[in-house]
């Protein structure tokens, strides 16, 4: 079982070392790519570990990022403050949606997800809460002490060092009763009531800590970009993080990871006008088709994949 | 031998149709029960309203002193009423270890203790190792459940039950599909439990309810047409008549 | 408020949720019987809306023919569509069906984009719809209204005929309820999906196309209405097209009068509404009509 952690643990120190061979740019795309793994580990937890497949984390994400903004106000504040906010905006909301979409199963659970995620994203881009469809530049980014986010730099061991806490958090979680709990809830539920489970709670607690880990997701996202807008909620973003799951693999954290990883780059990939001409200003079709023949083709995504090519040569 | 679960006059209704009618049935420590009927006589709802899946139109529960008509199925199973079910609901994937410990585990309190190693968890090993003892499946208990035999499904679906450590055992169809050995084994193990558990079998299999049985209850569509001890029921003219046919 | 503003709200109220009926009713059919969720369904409208700008200069004023043209072609495109690709998702997980469909949507953004580009574009009403009708001296209600209501009331009745009184409906509700036992009756279940999944693409491009006028025709269109479907099934109960009725003529009152009380915050009231009924009855207003 110790083996587990090898991979990771190597992972995690050589990204901690990589600023040292990295150009600016790369370096800022493994920052939002590490933001998008949290994003997407928090997804991991709802839906590969308990089962349930939400179609709105987005709004978690949102939500997380626009608190940040409007907490950090025209001074940027204190992080001690403002990502508590952040994170238990996002929480609440997931406390409220959860109460509410748990109640159902299966197909209406994911449409019921996908309507409360639209509603937030109604909220910011309907109302003057939040700068409406334009969204809102955060002025000044939060402190704590010596550390100094506008520092490329910092941002960058800030956002790496997150992305291993919520990887180890979650690990922990997964290892603990609580995760073998949720992983029973997702094999079969009616058993785990039968032995005395009140699996409701189980599934909104999972489901706030979810939301909650996106919020900070939501967090970095904020204070990397320097803005936020309600697109941030759409469901556009909440189809992303459920396609990068199933990219990288649903049921491992490293599925999670790899997921985001090959999402943010194909995405690039499509868009280079030197690749592939003028094919590249219609990526979108050919991320639509790539998604189509990966969901058809490679279910269980890379990780399953590199499992199928292992088993190939042993079997 | 103490009264642990008695259903007074229980009724349930589907829109016009009522499935099960004003069943009265008592469960005691030391006895197995068994409630035997024809398809559709309503055995597989009255189970069910037992522990607390399906609400009840009409009628009361008692447990232990306590009404639990309004209980959900957890709470009911927490406070020891356990059931096993006609199609096999085990953990496929996991191993038959691990199916055990996690029905074990839901007695266990403190499950926020996110620090703590699941597999590491002492109680909830024990109970399952006990279970898997008591079932009969102590040889098995590394492997993947769903490569059991049918049988040994059957054996591990009753662990489960005794896993969360039940004073009722409410028991749907455990011998559906088994041959000759392992219903007596089967058999066997009942005869064990009963010492200090109340046990429901529902059933089909009329050789085995008159091998085990301490007291049987009969349910023609819906209703109690007669509750004695198996002697008296095998001479009983109205059950002869509905259900064991007239070979009898 | 007074009465004439009361009753043109009213009237819009009815408008909109029976035009949400027609997508609504579509997407809980194919739902109900194949069990496929399809997030592209709300593209079907969209296409439907392109479809009437597209159409528009060649049939000039000829309206119901254009109307009955994109119908048989939109349901052409959706027995092709059912053939070629959503028949390889009825046996996927929910899961894969969503990422699936989702990308299908990608592809017809794009497709919209390359064909006819990203503009908002008006469609006229035809001539002989054109004005309205006085309503207490201010107000005039516009025709093209009644008689969108119109032709939605009438499909509305068209549905139920087929599905309740004629052999076709009979046997969709038996492939519902009964796959294999409908098998076993002779029942072609493959083409009978595929007139379902057609007649649904069907639905919801017409009311795209009616919509057109209305609303005019805008790249987004897809995606909002499809959301909204979605809170309509889950408030009238999947597979049940009475509970599509109920649900969109209530989702269509609560918009439309949400939009005149609560302004910017009238996005909202739908899903509000949704909330209550999750508290209040989770598996919707109608248990499964089949």
């Amino acid at each position: 079982m110790s083996r587990d952690w090898i991979i990771p643990t190597v992972a995690a120190l050589a990204l901690l070392l990589l600023p040292a061979v990295l150009t600016p740019y790369t370096q800022d795309l493994v920052v939002k790519v590490a933001i998008y793994a949290v994003f997407a580990l928090s997804l991991e937890l709802l839906v590969g570990v308990t089962g349930l497949v939400s179609l709105g984390h987005a709004a978690f994400l949102g939500i997380g990022a626009y608190v940040t903004v409007l907490a950090s106000g025209d001074s940027g504040g204190s992080i001690a403050r403002v990502l508590p906010l952040a994170v238990l905006a996002a929480a609440a909301y997931a406390f409220f949606v959860g109460a509410l979409s748990l109640r159902t199963k299966g197909v209406y659970f994911i449409m019921v997800t996908l309507a409360f995620a639209q509603m937030a994203y109604f909220v910011f881009h309907d109302t003057k809460i939040a700068g409406g469809s334009d969204g809102i530049f955060l002025y000044a980014k939060p402190t704590l002490g010596a550390l100094d986010l506008d520092d490329k730099r910092q941002m960058y061991y800030v956002v790496i060092g997150t992305l291993i806490a919520v990887y180890a958090l979650i690990a922990l979680l997964i290892r603990a009763r609580f995760g073998h709990t949720l992983a029973g809830i997702r094999v079969n539920e009616q058993r785990m009531r039968a032995a005395g489970y009140a699996t409701y709670g189980y599934k909104l607690a999972a489901f706030v800590i979810a939301g909650a880990l996106a919020g900070v997701a939501g967090f970095l996202l904020a204070i990397k970009d320097g803005a936020v807008n309600p697109e941030l909620l759409s469901w556009h973003e909440s189809g992303a993080v459920l396609l990068m799951l199933i990219l990288g693999g649903i049921g491992s954290l490293r599925g999670a990871v790899i997921g985001a990883i090959a999402f943010t780059l194909l995405k690039e990939l499509f868009q280079l006008e030197a690749l592939l001409g003028p094919v590249a200003a219609h990526w979108q079709m050919t991320l639509g088709f790539t998604i189509i023949a990966f969901v058809a083709l490679l279910p269980k995504g890379l990780i399953g994949l590199r499992a199928r090519l292992v088993g190939a040569r042993h079997g | 031998m103490a009264e642990l679960l008695r259903a007074t006059k229980l009724t349930r209704r589907f829109g016009g149709l009522t499935a099960v009618d004003g069943v009265t049935i008592g469960l005691h420590v030391g006895e197995v029960h068994a409630v035997i009927g024809t398809n559709g006589a309503g055995k597989s709802t009255l189970i069910n309203m037992l522990s607390g899946e399906l609400p009840a139109s009409d009628g009361t529960i008692e447990f232990d002193g306590h009404d639990i008509g309004g209980w959900s199925q957890p709470r009911r199973a927490r406070a020891g009423v356990g059931r096993s079910y006609q199609r096999t609901t085990i953990f496929p994937s996991f191993s038959v270890l691990e199916n055990c410990r996690l029905s074990a585990q839901a007695a266990l309190p403190r499950a926020w203790a996110v620090w703590e190693s699941a597999q590491r968890c002492t109680r909830s090993l024990d109970a399952a190792h006990r279970a898997l003892a008591a079932a009969g499946l102590a040889d098995a208990a590394t492997r993947p459940a769903g490569l059991l035999s049918h049988g040994g499904q059957r054996q591990l679906e009753i662990a489960m039950c005794l896993a969360t450590n039940p004073r009722v055992l409410l028991l749907d169809e455990p011998l559906a599909g088994m041959g000759a050995e392992e219903t007596s084994r089967m058999l066997a193990l009942l005869a064990e439990l009963k010492r200090e558990h109340a046990v429901l079998l529902v059933e089909h299999d009329m050789d085995a309810v008159f091998r085990i049985a301490d007291r049987i209850t009969v349910m023609v569509n819906g209703a109690v047409i007669a509750s004695d001890v198996p002697e008296r029921i095998r001479t009983n003219p109205e059950v002869q008549v509905a259900y064991l046919g007239d070979e009898h | 408020m007074d009465l004439p503003t009361f009753l043109v709200q009213c009237l819009n109220a009815v408008q909109y949720g029976l035009l949400l009926f027609l997508v609504a009713s579509g997407l809980t059919l194919i739902f109900g019987i194949m069990g496929v969720i399809n997030l592209a369904h709300g593209s079907f409208y969209m296409i439907g809306a392109y479809m009437a700008f597209a159409l528009a200069p060649y049939f000039g004023d000829w309206y119901l023919t254009k109307l009955l043209v994109g119908i048989a072609l939109s349901a052409v495109f959706g027995f092709v569509l059912e053939w070629v690709f959503f028949s390889f998702l009825y046996q996927r997980e929910h899961l894969q069906q969503v990422l699936m469909t989702y990308g299908l949507i990608l592809v017809f953004e794009e497709a919209r984009s390359l064909l006819v580009g990203n503009d908002v574009h008006g469609v006229a009403t035809p001539s002989w719809l054109a004005g309205g009708f006085e309503l207490g001296g201010l107000m005039s209600y516009p025709w093209y209204r009644v008689f969108a209501s119109i032709a939605c009331v009438i499909v509305a009745l068209g549905l139920y005929f087929v599905v309740n009184r004629t052999r076709l409906g009979m046997m969709i509700r038996a492939g519902a309820s009964n796959r294999d036992m409908a098998r076993g009756l002779g029942i072609d279940i493959k083409l009978l999906y595929r007139i379902v999944f057609a007649g649904g693409v069907a639905l919801a491009a017409l009311a795209g196309m009616i919509a057109a006028p209305l609303s005019s025709v805008y790249p987004g269109m897809g995606g909002s209405v499809l959301i909204i479907c979605f809170v309509v099934v889950v408030i009238g109960g999947i597979g049940s097209i009475t509970g599509a009725l109920i649900a969109s003529l209530l989702v269509g009152f609560v918009d439309t009068f949400g939009k005149v009380f609560f302004a910017e915050y009238s996005g909202v009231g739908v899903y509000l509404l949704m909330a209550v009924i999750l508290v209040w009855r989770p598996e919707g207003l109608m248990k499964r009509a089949y």
